[in-house]
């Protein structure tokens, strides 16, 4: 069974979180084969997380790993 | 104690991505720091608990959060409303003209996200109801599956799915907004009329 634009926009999230069936997947990847709208859109959804996940990278305070360390040593 | 060696050595490394979902939540350096170590001392202490094989990682962020919803959050006891009617799939694209012009503007949009200042994009993250936020960060900042999810926040699967949706879509208002007020979008020749 194929997928339409509607039915594949629709199952966006699913299906990059890879969360579909097989003959789910299969059916949308076929449509983002044959839709180069649709294809662009995947891709550019994929993006939007990549750079989402690189902007909001956090360094640990120095000071909250010395902390952590000595509490579960005292905590014995 | 050799159990004490083996928990420093298996969760320890999971500290940063802790951290930065604590801050995410707790929207506070001080109350982030706070809610990691309770969340290490707890997680040492059950340790003798936790069986072996099960996923490390899902535990510890189950405990985070677990300790989150009950001491950060405990003024709070209603559900966020939040409107997100006007907001569908692939919300940014769409304003991007994406799905009308295949690929006339691909570097552009691509240089609409990466304009977006890292403080904004946390601050947009941020700024989503809690429970979405939650569902959102856990999926798409820590990668885990839904079926964890629903693990980690004691909730069916549906419920996580439903929160995991709501939750995107509310971001992409948020930087879309951003980018709108900033000038970022990029010029696109044919007038939409949408």
């Amino acid at each position: 069974m194929g997928e339409d634009c509607e039915g594949t926009i629709h199952r966006v999230y699913e299906y990059l979180d890879g969360e579909l069936t097989v003959w789910r997947r299969r059916a949308i990847t076929r449509h983002l084969d044959e839709c180069p709208p649709c294809a662009e859109g995947f891709t550019f959804e994929i993006e939007l997380r990549r750079v989402i996940v690189s902007k909001c990278h956090e360094e640990v305070p120095a000071e909250l790993r010395d902390r952590i360390a000595k509490a579960l040593q005292i905590d014995t | 104690m050799a159990d004490q060696a083996r928990f420093a050595e298996e969760a320890m490394p999971y500290m940063s991505a802790l951290y930065a979902a604590a801050l995410r939540m707790t929207r506070n350096p001080t109350d982030a720091e706070d809610l990691v170590q309770e969340t290490y001392l707890r997680a040492y202490r059950g340790f003798g608990g936790f069986r072996e094989g099960t996923n490390l990682k899902a535990w510890l962020y189950k405990i985070l959060t677990n300790t989150f919803i009950n001491q950060y959050r405990a003024k709070k006891r209603r559900p966020d409303q939040v409107d997100l009617d006007d907001v569908e799939d692939f919300y940014i694209y769409r304003r991007l003209g994406g799905l009308e012009a295949a690929d006339a503007a691909r570097t552009a949009e691509a240089e609409v996200l990466e304009g977006i200042p890292d403080a904004e994009v946390k601050e947009a993250l941020e700024s989503i109801p809690e429970q979405f936020r939650m569902a959102v960060i856990l999926a798409d900042v820590e990668g885990f599956s839904y079926k964890e999810i629903a693990d980690i926040l004691d909730v069916p699967i549906g419920t996580v799915m439903s929160r995991i949706h709501r939750g995107r879509r509310a971001l992409q208002k948020k930087l879309w907004d951003y980018a709108e007020q900033n000038n970022l979008r990029p010029r696109v020749e044919t007038a939409s009329g949408g």
